[in-house]
């Protein structure tokens, strides 16, 4: 491009007021389709966050989740005892039988209840998931109707604080602890002794079994000796891919919604963007000519538009992505369609979302100037400079 | 013997309006020499700036010749006429016509960036011009915060910072002041005798005019006669 950048950009540094109104409605765009992209990926995170890639997750065939899964204690004892599952030093196997129950509890401030998941773990069940850690208080004692609570629980419902009795399935269950779950979907659960759990709820049948495999390419072998045995109706899931299909459901809602909203917001920057360029090409008509005069070629003047188009676009989009910053002090609870249980998970801006927010911001810059650049870029050199 | 520079025959331009065709110039046969200083004058409309444009390159004639250093340039396609304009043409305005967010130094700097020329030669090239044309200490000043007359100086510097083979000036002093005018004629001049610049100037101010050496009259989109 042979025209200065400092021809454009101080171009729109003159019109301040004008750059400033159309970059604002710009940023506001990428604003909504940075949160969207934020949103869906803090739940991504934090569902990928829940498992580990060496880790299986069993559940009854036909299930999608936990909560309709049913497995007995027959099939869970043939999975123990599966040579693919690791074992500890002292040989015991490193499988967790676990049972996934949904209680109402009421939010803080609020007067609706929600559903939260309080899930029944073996003993071997912590070490399985070395992200979860104890952060307050101590663990549950086996034997004894105590919980520990998720950080995204912890204070944000009533009864559920350390010292606080929460009474249900006819019994008083104590909190005596809070666990950090690493920002993973464990964060918006309660734990509890699985067999306490399943006697309370008169429970015959696990939901769940989650077992460390031995070597973690072992899966495949896993697999072959589940289907076949005919005692298995079992499928047996990546624990990482069983999250990561969680959330589906939810993401698929988020991108969907954001999208639309998205695209229609966009469209009216956009033509925002157009009516400016076009109005910058109107008031410098004598410019362009005397541009061409002195030797500039049409493409050359076309680069030039455009250039302070997409210049517009990129500080509509560095102001929206700077305000989307602080998005990530947020953090949102919500049912997960597919669980039925309120997950919380925060904003998260990865760099590939501020690329992404930047690149949509000077398309945006790029449409709306284009056909602008084009008319400045067309105009006879006689009649542009007749306008002086 | 005569070394001519322009050579114009039976040259025409016209409009289409409508299903109409407006003849703006017909049969204009002119010779210019190089290093000459030429006026055109005429009332408005009796096609002085068209056949101004037609010389400069940023208009092209319906009918004739018009060759200028050898070259027809009416047979240049549209790149390689912005090509020969950058190289052969300087451009001076009635109104100017700087760029108002750009300083007088990158205003003269506007035609060297479509040369070869590397950041050092052309600072070298703008100050050494803008110091001829008096404004070595208005280089940082932008457009608006000079008066009528150094605009124009600084259009003139911008105007000849690429050696150019012709000067062309649509009405230079039509926008200046008695005092202004005659700085802006003075310099034209010094830069046609000095220099040796050939300059086709468009004026209706007869007092402009006589500073060429050759002044040529046209009404109606003809070439009457040849004063001086």
């Amino acid at each position: 491009m042979k025209v200065p950048f400092s021809y454009i950009f101080r171009n729109l540094w003159t019109r301040k007021l004008t750059t400033i109104l159309t970059a604002s409605g710009m940023g506001l765009v990428v604003f909504v389709f940075a949160a969207v992209l934020m949103l869906d990926a803090g739940l991504k995170q934090t569902m990928v966050g829940t498992g580990t890639l060496d880790n299986v997750l069993a559940i009854r065939t036909g299930a999608e989740t936990e909560i309709q899964s049913g497995i007995t204690r027959d099939q869970a004892g043939l999975l123990e005892a599966m040579p693919q599952v690791a074992r500890s030093k002292t040989g015991e196997p490193l499988i967790s039988k676990e049972t996934l129950v949904l209680i109402s509890l009421i939010k803080s401030g609020q007067e609706k209840g929600s559903n939260v998941i309080v899930r029944g773990v073996s003993p071997m069940g912590i070490t399985l998931r070395p992200q979860v850690k104890l952060v307050q208080g101590r663990m549950f004692r086996p034997g004894a109707s105590e919980l520990v609570v998720g950080r995204n629980i912890n204070g944000k419902f009533d009864g559920a604080e350390i010292g606080q009795t929460l009474r249900f399935a006819q019994r008083e269950w104590t909190i005596v602890g809070v666990f950090d779950g690493g920002g993973s979907a464990f964060d918006s659960e309660m734990w509890g002794d699985v067999e306490q759990l399943m006697q309370a709820f008169r429970r015959l049948n696990y939901s769940s079994v989650i077992l460390k495999l031995a070597d973690i390419e072992s899966f495949d072998l896993l697999l072959k000796d589940i289907a076949a045995d005919v005692r298995l109706t079992i499928d047996a899931k990546r624990e990482q891919i069983f999250y990561e299909d969680q959330s589906r459901a939810l993401s698929l809602f988020i991108s969907i919604l954001g999208n639309v909203l998205t695209v229609i917001f966009s469209i009216g920057a956009i033509i925002g963007a157009a009516i400016t360029m076009y109005s910058s090409v109107a008031m410098r008509t004598a410019e362009i000519g005397t541009l061409r005069a002195l030797g500039f070629r049409r493409p050359s003047i076309l680069a030039a538009f455009l250039g302070e188009s997409l210049l517009l676009g990129l500080v509509g989009g560095l102001a929206g992505v700077f305000f989307a910053t602080f998005l990530q002090a947020i953090t949102i609870s919500t049912l997960n369609f597919q669980s039925f249980s309120q997950l919380a998970f925060s904003f998260t801006l990865t760099p590939k979302i501020v690329v992404q927010t930047l690149l949509f911001s000077m398309f945006m810059g790029f449409v709306g100037g284009f056909l602008p650049a084009l008319r400045a870029a067309r105009m006879k050199i006689v009649d542009s400079l007749r306008a002086a | 013997m005569s070394d001519t520079l322009v050579e114009i025959k039976n040259l025409a331009k016209s409009y289409t309006r409508g299903d109409q065709d407006v003849p703006v110039l017909r049969d204009i046969t002119l010779n210019i020499d190089r290093g000459d200083f030429i006026s055109l004058m005429g009332p408005s409309g009796s096609g002085k700036s068209t056949l101004l444009n037609l010389i400069a390159g940023i208009d092209k004639p319906t009918g004739g010749m018009l060759r200028i250093d050898g070259e027809d340039i009416s047979k240049l396609s549209e790149g390689e006429l912005a090509d020969w304009r950058a190289s052969n043409i300087g451009f001076i305005f009635q109104f100017y016509n700087l760029m108002p967010v750009l300083t007088a130094y990158e205003n003269v700097e506007l035609p060297l960036l479509l040369t070869n020329l590397s950041r050092s030669e052309r600072r070298e090239r703008i100050e050494m011009t803008l110091n001829m044309v008096g404004l070595s200490d208005r280089m940082n000043h932008y457009p608006n915060e000079l008066s009528g007359g150094q605009q124009q100086r600084v259009a003139i510097a911008r105007a000849i910072v690429t050696d150019p083979t012709i000067l062309v000036c649509d009405e230079p002093t039509g926008d200046l002041d008695k005092q202004s005018a005659s700085d802006v004629l003075n310099m034209l001049k010094e830069l046609n005798n000095t220099l040796g610049k050939t300059i086709i100037m468009v004026t209706h101010d007869a007092h402009a005019a006589e500073a060429a050496k050759r002044i040529v009259h046209l009404e109606k989109g003809e070439l009457l006669d040849e004063g001086m």
